[in-house]
């Protein structure tokens, strides 16, 4: 059982008060604004990274990882309560949930997709005990041509499946692998981009990108009154499901689980795409697909489930081959790399009180989560009554706020401002600012990968194909990369593009 | 991601629209918010937005290419630089191309002047904040950003105004110790 004692030292973190206390108010704080619309789970944990500063590592990730799967609880309460969905993972949930508030059973709703986040959270972390060591094992095998192909097609499909056109979303990775070359060269020690400024000698900081293009950008974005007022109801009565709901969304959250887990993990990935394709298949299996739409607890249940699972799974590709597999989980590899741990196959075997701690924690949070769903739920549906317009001004202050205390310096809080426009420019032109946070992440990574493969294959790029794992990564970066220009075109020969809208009207509100 | 595509094959369209007042199906909902979104921007905006790109592909070709390609087997600083930017420049290029009718650049309306007069605030802050500390620009800000923009009536946006530098006050100042500029 050697392979379970580092398993359980992570429980022993995990205890520890500080690391308890983060833990509760990284999920307490992701409920809040998966419940509060306007900031999504990335922009909050752009404006908090000055927070992880002055704590140890793994108390960082475990606040953060909070941060993140609480939101997928706390975006369903908007989503049943008001068809608002809060986070973009709980859109489906939409569709079904706020039927069944009508009918009456909201409180049924919430429950059912409460205890459809936790089953499908604790699965996924189970899933991820044992997975991640054998994917890290695997990896450690790796060497610089298969994590160049790797880093590149983790940014290719994240790209691919951001909303929006490809090419924008490819333009803006290419611009945070732009960025990620400003400064001082580290084959050469050339000065690069820096056009003679001191401050840019060392290259930019990741905080300061995160924290104006995805959180002050999306601020920016949101004051153009994008939130309709809506009223929400004073209270919830009812959370706990019959035993005839269980039984009936029990599958859904069988299912659900197993799909957002496996979606999860794939890079790009993510709670979104596996809420969509759970609700996809509910229907599909479903006996009398037709209840769907009009309040079905499978339809709630499923999606809600998948999309805890997949937010927890898709830490295994960070934690396990440094690579992320979204944008949310480049900033944790921010964060990561600000406190000087860097996330690759070696964390399991040289971190593991970093690794099993955070894995951990989620078992922690789940619960606190689901405490803070079905009985407290109350609490935070009278939090939905608290305007944006009292919001928007706090969230910028801590922005700028925190921004200064990163390095105590006004050019932190300057930069931060720029990228804030940069961030709501792109907002406004349809460029995802995703792939350009995750790309600036990865770029030294690929970068250097780049750079020693070409050493070791003597400058011959031929040679990536000569290696089994390059080479297959790289085929599939090829057809990810062109599937959709073949699709199209077969598409348009056969003259039927009026199934597709549907499709891309709903990626587009996500 | 395929879930609009089944919901517009199974649901009949309208069928309980009478039973449940505001009950729309997902293909009804998806319309709805299409017919929220703001309004697109014109083929002008996308040509701007893929001539900024290309020009900033050039001008890192250009920079790149100055600092030195080298080969492959010797690379020098400017290889990947130069590798990057070339993508960029043909994205650039496709995007004008092709990209001109594009729907997901949204038009500026009288809307966008929240998010100018937000960044104005914002910019007198950083200005403001090194002179006379955080306290009164962050005030003004909290202010402009609730009564202005927000539509909050003066007296909360006075009492939450005040709560609020006075928290970061405690928060910042008194709790943490940073070394954030402040006027008391």
């Amino acid at each position: 059982m050697d392979f379970l004692n580092p398993v359980i030292n992570g429980f022993s973190v995990v205890l520890e008060p500080t690391n308890l206390l983060y833990c509760l108010v990284g999920v307490v704080i992701g409920m809040l604004i998966g419940v509060l619309p306007g900031l999504g789970p990335a922009a909050t944990i752009a404006i908090l990274l000055p927070l992880t500063y002055g704590v140890e590592p793994v108390t960082a990730i475990i606040m953060l990882a909070g941060i993140f799967y609480g939101a997928q609880y706390g975006g369903t309460i908007t989503s049943v309560l008001l068809r608002l969905p809060g986070e973009a993972s709980s859109v489906v949930t939409v569709f079904d949930g706020y039927q069944m508030a009508r009918q009456g059973r909201a409180g049924t709703a919430l429950g059912l997709a409460a205890i459809g986040s936790f089953v499908g959270g604790t699965a996924a972390i189970i899933g991820l005990t044992f997975l991640a060591p054998i994917v890290a094992g695997f990896a450690l095998d790796f060497g610089p041509p298969e994590y160049s192909a790797l880093a590149l097609l983790g940014i290719l499909l994240v790209a691919t499946i951001s909303s929006g056109a490809r090419a924008k979303a490819l333009v803006a990775a290419a611009i945070g692998l732009l960025l990620a070359t400003v400064g001082r060269d580290m084959f050469t020690g050339e000065s690069r981009f820096t056009f003679g400024s001191m401050q840019l000698a060392d290259g930019i900081d990741f905080v300061p990108i995160a924290m104006g293009i995805f959180g002050l950008g999306e601020i920016l974005y949101n004051l153009e009154e994008r939130h309709r007022a809506a009223k929400a109801p004073s209270k919830v009565s009812n959370v706990w499901p019959s035993r005839g709901d269980l039984k009936q969304a029990s599958g859904a959250v069988g299912r659900g689980s197993v799909l957002g887990f496996f979606l999860g993990i794939l890079p790009g990935g993510g709670a979104t795409i596996a809420s969509m394709a759970s609700y996809a298949m509910e229907k599909k299996r479903a006996r009398q697909p037709e209840r769907f739409g009009k309040g079905a607890p499978e339809g709630v249940a499923g999606p809600e489930t998948a999309n805890n699972a997949a937010a927890t799974s898709s830490f295994i590709p960070l934690l396990t081959l440094g690579i992320p597999a979204n944008a949310t989980m480049a900033l944790m590899f921010g964060a990561l790399l600000i406190q000087g741990v860097q996330p690759g196959p070696q964390l399991v075997e040289q971190n593991p009180d970093l690794f099993w701690g955070v894995v951990n924690s989620m078992y922690i949070g789940n619960i606190l989560l689901l405490i803070m769903s079905l009985p407290l739920v109350g609490i935070f549906v009278r939090i939905l009554r608290v305007r944006a317009a009292i919001l928007a001004p706090i969230t910028a202050l801590i922005t700028l706020l925190g921004a200064y205390t990163i390095n105590n310096s006004m050019f932190d809080v300057t930069l931060v401002v720029v990228f804030g426009i940069v961030g709501y420019l792109m907002k406004k032109f349809g460029f995802e600012p995703g792939p350009l946070v995750l790309a600036f992440v990865l770029g030294e990574l690929l970068e250097n990968s780049l750079r020693r493969s070409l050493l070791m294959f003597g400058g011959d790029a031929t040679g990536f194909l000569t290696r089994p794992i390059s080479a297959t990564l790289l085929v599939v970066f090829v057809l990810v990369a062109f599937l959709p220009a073949i699709r199209t075109f077969i598409a348009k020969r056969k003259g039927g593009a009026g199934a597709v809208t549907t499709t891309n009207n709903i990626e587009e509100k996500v | 991601m395929s879930a609009g595509r089944d919901g517009s094959s199974a649901v009949p369209s309208g069928g309980d629209a009478n039973d449940l007042p505001e009950a729309l199906t997902p293909e009804q909902l998806a319309a709805q918010w299409e017919a929220e979104k703001p309004p697109a921007a014109g083929a002008l905006a996308n040509a701007g937005s893929s001539l900024v790109v290309l020009a900033v592909g050039i001008g890192a070709l250009v920079l790149s290419v100055s600092m030195g390609l080298g080969t492959p087997a010797a690379p020098q600083s400017g290889l990947w630089p130069f590798m990057i930017s070339c993508v960029m420049v043909g994205l650039g290029l496709f995007q004008l191309i092709l990209g001109r009718r594009n729907r997901d650049a949204e038009k500026f309306t009288r809307m966008s002047l929240a998010p100018v007069t937000g960044l104005v605030t914002l910019a007198a802050m950083v200005a403001l904040m090194p002179l006379i500390g955080f306290e009164i620009p962050a005030l003004i800000l909290c202010v402009i950003w609730m009564r202005i923009l927000g539509g909050e009536t003066w007296r909360s946006t006075a009492l939450v105004s005040v709560l609020v530098v006075a928290a970061f006050y405690g928060i910042f100042v008194l709790a943490l110790g940073t070394s954030i500029p402040h006027l008391f």
